[in-house]
């Protein structure tokens, strides 16, 4: 007030200015405003959130961009994993020394208790856990009161995914229903629930696997190994290509390889598929996906192929 | 010249589209189309639905990529608004795809929400109808600067000129009296592709750009920037030992810089802009759309909800609002009840005081008011606010121009306005 007084005057700076160049002149400056503006609105809308982290690319994306969101204050909620007990130990040290590095606090829950606590029932012990995490996850939750879990879900990953909010409502059994999702429009969120329901809350949706890779490369962030090329033992079991590991071991017949990959997505050993690959930097993961012919989940996901409909069906269950 | 730079110099930044058609106008074939010629359809997409094709006896049919969920399949129609992905050496594409039933208007309405583009499919052999005419108005009210009329199977009427130009003439009257500006109309056929993304050589009387070439260089533009500068508050950063008292929010319209007089919404106070943060630090000026925190010369307080402008270019303050609603529940409005509405980071009660009108997008005319608005009507409402909101007119500003209700038992999202 008292400077506007001094000089006598009310001009706006700015527009004595050309116009600054817009943030989201080029694409990434786009995803990344709109991403920043989604977790702003988690903070200013929900109580008690908490951002799912699991180590993999997409979740370190979604920490830088809370980082960019939020600091250099701390994050206005805390970092939640939901271990299947099954994941590649690169990924789990990364997950930790990530963590750490940010000086934010991370809860780990693990399908591991689920299942002593008989919560969880597996058919047989080498059974993917992949969908049991929905009742870890669903468990948290409820333990902790949280009404808003911040995802890294992309629209482009899978066709059920391409119908889904930003902010998609959630009820108290934790179930995605497809005929019955709030309405989106401009950039107005609504992120009003109830008791014991939660909002799910997507702020990459409209990113694709391309975005990620050019924003980490932009970005310089670091990723576990295992997204590099290297050389691993595998086994070739119809177009995909298996880890051999102590939870994945050959089976009678199986020719075991020593091939170069890299793994496009990190989730549980037992149906996470890696590709064959000689990338073995950020940019050449780039210059792959520029131009691969199989879509993520499809040349790595074993247990999306179980049915044309197996994701939507998990994800009415409460998955991820 | 390595992957990561090739994408940088080529970037026109983010285009989003919506497509809309009648049932059978060919949209899902569009939108495979689009995808599979450039090169966004994976081999194992293809795969599947080479294998369905087979399996129904057909050639390769491209709107299976486009198949949806099984509640839709169960029930033979398209519930929802799909969102679908692609980039060229230019451009980074997103459509929403919004399905064609008539009685999907909330649909569509929500689909032209954030869409700059819209792309009207209308069948060469039916020429323009009812439902191209709803479209066309209904993403006319929306703001949506431009329209493309593509004018597709065009290999069903022998890729005749005559057809086009008829279908052409026929839009540009209705459009004249609607007052829409800014049309272009492309012939094609999405399913040989002619004039999608390849020219073809079937329609070379056409000498105009293609679909995709239209696409990729559309001028969009950026009136939001030139706007007068709106920062609705998200998030208020407490003051530590070492930060100063912080507002977080993105630039809706215009742009600030340090030393910009402004105004904070609704208690009028008057201030300077201190510093402007960004993740890399501190900055002497931030533009559209850009996610900042503002730091002022003065301690006020503001919360959530609060809006920043700057001086003597203020929003309306306003405590009624006159505004085009579109009714997207199931449950019909009940003018008894208070609903939450949604103006940019704030909410306020309100209730509706009366319905002007109801108006019909497919004649623009205005019928009577009725009592209610139900699912898909489209009416003229006055509303009371118990807080007032900072208020622009819809066609001056998309963001400070719209708002959504919702409902005070289920909190679900009931209907979309428009601000007159």
């Amino acid at each position: 007030m008292s400077a506007a007084k001094e000089s006598g005057h009310d001009r706006f700076v700015a527009d004595q200015l050309p116009q600054p160049r817009p943030a989201d002149a080029d694409h990434l400056g786009w995803l990344e405003s709109e991403a920043i503006h989604i977790l702003r609105e988690v903070a200013g809308q929900c109580r008690n959130p908490a951002l799912l982290f699991s180590g993999g690319k997409d979740s370190l994306v979604l920490l830088r961009l809370a980082e960019k969101a939020f600091r250099p204050g701390a994050f206005p909620f805390p970092l939640l994993h939901i271990d299947t007990g099954h994941n590649f130990p690169e990924v789990i040290a990364f997950r930790d020394h990530r963590a750490a590095e940010l000086g934010e606090r991370l809860i780990v829950r693990s399908v591991e208790d689920s299942i002593a606590e008989g919560r969880v029932v597996l058919r047989d012990a080498t059974e993917s856990r992949n969908r049991h995490q929905s009742v870890t996850l669903l468990d948290a939750i409820a333990e902790f009161g949280f009404d808003a879990c911040i995802g890294g879900a992309r629209r482009d990953e899978e066709k059920s995914r391409a119908k889904e909010r930003i902010f998609s409502f959630r009820d108290t059994f934790g179930q995605w229903d497809p005929k019955n999702q709030r309405p989106e429009l401009w950039s107005l969120f609504n992120a009003r629930v109830g008791p014991g329901e939660h909002v799910r809350v997507f702020p990459i949706s409209n990113w694709t696997e391309l975005d990620i890779w050019q924003y980490i490369a932009r970005e310089r962030l670091a990723v576990p190994s295992i997204y590099l090329a290297h050389t691993r033992p595998v086994v070739r079991r119809g177009s995909a290509l298996v880890c051999v590991t102590p939870l994945t071991p050959p089976r009678d017949g199986d020719v075991v390889e020593q091939i170069s990959v890299r793994f496009r997505t990190v989730g549980d050993i037992t149906c996470t598929a890696p590709v064959a690959s000689d990338a073995a930097s950020i940019e050449a993961i780039i210059a792959e996906t520029a131009m691969t012919t199989i879509t993520e989940r499809g040349a790595t996901r074993l247990d999306d192929q179980t049915s044309d409909a197996s994701m939507e069906l998990r994800k009415k269950e409460g998955y991820f | 010249m390595s992957a990561i730079e090739r994408y940088d110099l080529l970037e026109h930044g983010v285009l989003r589209f919506l497509t809309a058609g009648s049932v059978d106008d060919g949209k899902s074939t569009l939108i495979g189309r689009l995808l599979y010629d450039t090169k966004t359809i994976l081999a194992d997409q293809l795969a599947a639905i080479e294998r369905t094709s087979q399996k129904r006896g057909t050639a390769l049919d491209l709107s299976l990529l486009t198949d949806g969920l099984v509640a839709e399949r169960e029930q033979g129609i398209t519930i929802d608004v799909a969102y679908r992905y692609f980039a060229t050496a230019l451009r980074k594409f997103i459509i929403a795809d919004a399905p064609g039933h008539e009685q999907y208007t909330r649909n569509m309405v929500t689909a032209a929400s954030t869409a700059q583009l819209a792309v009207l499919l209308v069948d060469a052999r039916h020429g323009v109808v009812t439902q191209t005419r709803r479209h066309a108005t209904l993403a006319h009210l929306l703001g949506i600067q431009h329209l493309i009329v593509a004018v597709n199977k065009m290999d069903l009427v022998d890729y005749d000129q005559s057809v086009f130009a008829g279908i052409v003439a026929d839009f540009l009257a209705f459009a004249e009296r609607s007052g829409m500006e800014n049309m272009r109309f492309v012939p094609m056929s999405a399913l040989t592709g002619e004039m999608v993304v390849e020219r073809g050589g079937k329609l070379d009387w056409y000498e105009g750009p293609t679909l995709l070439q239209i696409l990729e260089t559309v001028d969009v533009e950026q009136k939001l920037a030139e706007a007068p500068f709106r920062f609705p508050i998200q998030y208020v950063v407490r003051p530590t030992a070492t930060l100063p008292r912080g507002y977080m929010g993105r630039i809706e319209s215009g742009s600030i810089a340090v030393g910009d007089a402004v105004t904070v919404l609704p208690s009028g106070v008057s201030s300077r802009v201190r510093e402007i943060r960004g993740y890399d630090g501190t900055r002497k000026r931030a533009g559209l759309h850009a996610a900042v925190t503002l730091v002022l010369a003065d301690a006020i307080d503001i919360s959530r909800g609060d809006m920043l402008v700057h001086r003597n270019k203020s929003p309306v303050i306003r405590r009624d609002l006159d505004a085009t609603l579109c009714w997207l529940s199931e449950t019909p409005l009940d003018s008894r009840r208070n609903y939450f509405l949604r103006h940019t980071t704030r909410e306020v009660r309100a209730r509706i005081g009366g319905i002007d009108h109801l108006w019909d997008v497919a004649t623009q005319e205005r019928q009577p008011a009725p009592d209610t608005l139900r699912m898909n009507d489209i009416g003229r409402v006055g509303l009371m606010l118990a807080q007032p909101v900072f208020a622009d007119r819809y066609a001056d500003n998309r963001v400070t121009g719209s708002f959504v209700l919702v409902d005070e038992a289920t909190n679900n999202t009931v209907a979309a306005g428009l601000i007159q």
